[in-house]
């Protein structure tokens, strides 16, 4: 006997063809998933009444296992037990390097496609297949619960996510044979769980303190539409590391001869064991027995903020900078959403209620919310919504911009830029009788190519040979909602096109991006400075030769000896003062070299209106 | 005439309707599709229909339309668990015949 769920009015669907439709938050530490039923959005339970999956793998002899009872292998088979491993999402082997402290797994590089892999009993593995893993499990219980095959989900991620960690999470999903209906930022998904979608206008700042990641995000709700103002936070700031700095200090209190990974494993889940009991506890016991080596002690309250304030304290610089971002002041911000197992705490709720002087929206499960809110807009986008109005709008992390001559980076559509978005500019030749052109596309907010990162490079050919600056080459940005960027060129007149979908090979962390971001901002007076020069420096190239082409063609005709060589006195010191002048000086030479050839340009026009009147009546001359 | 709801049937819906914030009341139906024949509706109500009957049970309003009705006739409404899923069911002794999943029947 089927069991039925109440649809809204109009909206029931025919036997067998319910839409069922789920949200998944894929996150460092836990996974979860909910969907909407009966009009409610919730996050679905396991046998065990549990909702939050840990996101941890284990690789066994016979079988793989997911969730608790990979966890429970953490300490006895550390490297076949995978956990933290969204880290790795969409990262490249060189940045092991740096996470290989925080991972302490084997990895092995992958040649062929600079994916790094995981060397377990499983095989060799990327962190797209551990992820696929978790989704599988995710899938399996909201289907069990559901009744019902899932026509599709949508998936949450950092608003941090690069291209290449949003591919990477769309491939993890195909993997678990699950239709995305799309990726969704996580502080959206939480403002809309909160259904501050409704309210019409306001500014929401979303404080996300995860397992591993803190991220802040503020969002702006203009007649019920989302834009994400700005985002900031620390990728590596997060209950994980409250979790050390509690471990380290049992270190501190116990005299432990020898701490093996089996050893620091079993601190670290006491460590967390001990927070987590402190939130609703005054006092914990923590004991630690492993072999001849124990310890037992108690931490209480106090001393638990105490070695937490400072990474609180960590989280409020990106809190700032984001503001800064979004050119607002806390007085502007109308809600405050707590998202994250680690803002439970007592301490963090009252750091940053001081922060934004205003008590922060805490209602929901600060684990589950951004799952709920993932469901709410699967539910919309399955179609069981079809009134709803929901239209969520994210921002670019970082600009898109395309490689201009002389190494300078054109942006083409600025950060913070609403998506989906689509921007077109037009680019010309820069020699004559050129036929191709290389479009190498870049990410980030420095003026020169070299301070970008290179996102893809790709050549538009065969178009047909003009004078330079005679082809009009139309190269257009295309973001869709995802944040997947495809980039297309094509030559004006004679249709010939080009085009590539962004997938980088590897994705830009998040310290990075924020590296990038604080360069910009470091950088901006040298940067000009670089620019102009540049920009100097191609157009005295470009009217060199320009001249050279000119005095080849009819230099002798129309020119005195005299004449000729005053021109070449110019042009020379120009060309031997490009690569040493200050962009000043090179503005003058250019400024004279025009000068000294006026006369030139003026008999040259002359002489060509001369020819193409030649033969001709008056009224045949179109003017 | 009559349509029932169990007691936790009533209680499901009575907080599903407080949850979503609005309706007046629950309504059942059929549809003529399905793999045999007809299909149950179960839908939130925000307005009544003009030739809609309503029925009162457990505090529930519970609205039929009139060629529903003589489908639904004595119909009780149970609220069930199964596993990890949990629905509402229909107990129509109307019903002679039902497809393997019981989504839709006929009489």
């Amino acid at each position: 006997m089927a069991l039925l769920q109440i649809s809204e009015p109009g909206q029931s669907a025919a036997p067998h063809q319910h839409r069922y439709a789920a949200g998944i938050d894929l996150g460092t530490t836990n996974s979860l998933v909910a969907s909407v039923r009966n009009g409610i959005a919730d996050t679905l339970a396991d046998t065990d009444g549990l909702h939050l999956l840990p996101s941890v793998v284990h690789y066994g002899d016979a079988a793989i296992l997911v969730g608790q009872a990979a966890q429970q292998m953490q300490s006895s088979d550390p490297l076949n037990t995978l956990s933290s491993i969204k880290r790795l999402m969409g990262r490249g082997t060189e940045d092991v390097s740096r996470l290989g402290e925080v991972l302490p797994y084997d990895f092995v590089a992958d040649v062929d496609s600079n994916v790094p892999r995981i060397q377990t009993r499983g095989g060799n593995l990327s962190a797209i297949e551990v992820s696929a893993e978790i989704l599988k499990t995710l899938a399996l219980l909201a289907e069990q619960t559901l009744g019902g095959e899932l026509s599709g989900v949508v998936i949450t991620v950092p608003a941090y996510f690069d291209d290449a960690q949003r591919q990477a999470t769309r491939d993890a999903a195909k993997l678990a044979r699950l239709n995305v209906y799309r990726l969704l930022n996580e502080p959206t998904a939480a403002a809309v769980a909160y259904g501050l979608e409704q309210n019409n206008d306001g500014v929401i700042a979303v404080y996300d303190l995860g397992g591993g990641t803190f991220d802040i995000s503020i969002l702006r709700l203009n007649k019920g539409v989302f834009e994400v103002l700005a985002t900031g936070g620390d990728s590596s700031l997060g209950g994980d590391d409250m979790d050390t700095a509690i471990g380290e200090w049992i270190i501190s209190q116990a005299s432990f001869k020898d701490i093996d990974a089996q050893l620091s494993r079993q601190i670290l889940m006491a460590a967390r064991a001990a927070k987590e009991s402190l939130t609703s506890l005054e006092k914990a016991e923590i004991t630690i027995q492993q072999g001849d080596q124990h310890w037992r002690g108690g931490i209480d309250r106090a001393q638990l903020d105490e070695l937490i304030q400072p990474l609180v304290k960590k989280s409020l610089m990106p809190c700032r900078r984001v503001l800064r971002d979004a050119n607002i002041s806390k007085q502007d911000i109308d809600e405050v959403v707590l998202v994250g197992g680690a803002t439970r705490m007592a301490l963090v709720r009252r750091m940053v209620g001081e922060f934004f002087q205003r008590s922060p929206m805490c209602d929901l499960d600060p684990d589950r919310v951004v799952a709920i809110g993932a469901a709410i807009q699967a539910d919309v986008l399955a179609g069981n919504k079809p009134d709803s109005e929901m239209l969520l709008l994210d921002v670019l992390p970082l600009s898109l911009g395309i490689e201009t001559m002389g190494g300078l980076s054109e942006k083409i559509i600025p950060r913070n830029t609403p998506i989906p978005v689509a921007k077109a500019q037009e680019f010309t030749t820069f020699k004559d009788g050129q036929t191709s052109m290389s479009i190498h596309v870049v990410q980030g907010e420095r003026e020169l190519i070299s301070d970008c990162r290179s996102l893809a490079r790709f050549e538009l050919r065969g178009f047909p040979p003009k004078n330079a600056g005679a082809t009009r080459i139309r190269v257009t940005y295309q973001v869709d909602a995802d944040g997947l960027m495809s980039v297309r060129a094509e030559e004006t007149t004679s249709g010939i096109a080009a085009d590539i979908v962004v997938k980088p090979s590897y994705g830009l962390t998040d310290g990075e991006i924020e590296t990038m971001l604080r360069e910009s901002m470091d950088h901006a007076q040298d940067d000009v400075a670089a620019r102009m020069l540049k920009e100097q420096q191609v157009e005295a190239k470009r009217v060199i030769e320009a001249i050279d082409a000119a005095l080849i063609y009819d230099g002798d005709d129309l020119l005195s000896k005299t004449e000729i060589s005053k021109i070449r006195q110019v042009r020379d010191q120009l060309e031997q003062d490009i690569e040493v002048a200050c962009a000043d000086r090179l503005k003058k030479l250019i400024k004279s070299m025009e000068q000294v050839s006026e006369t030139y340009v003026a008999r040259r026009m002359n002489t060509s209106v001369k020819a193409a009147l030649a033969g001709k009546q008056i009224d045949e001359v179109k003017l | 005439m009559a349509i029932e709801l169990t007691q936790v049937a009533a209680e499901r819906v009575q907080d599903f309707l407080d949850n979503r914030g609005k309706g007046i009341g629950l309504r059942l139906g059929v549809k003529t599709t399905g793999c045999s024949g007809l299909a149950y509706v179960i839908e939130f109500v925000d307005e009544l229909q003009t030739d809609d009957s309503v029925f009162e049970s457990r505090g529930i309003k519970v609205v039929v339309d009139p060629k529903s009705l003589v489908f639904l006739d004595g119909t009780e409404v149970d609220f069930a668990r199964e596993g990890l899923n949990e629905g509402f069911q229909f107990k129509n002794p109307n019903a002679k015949d039902e497809c393997g999943c019981g989504e839709s029947f006929t009489i």
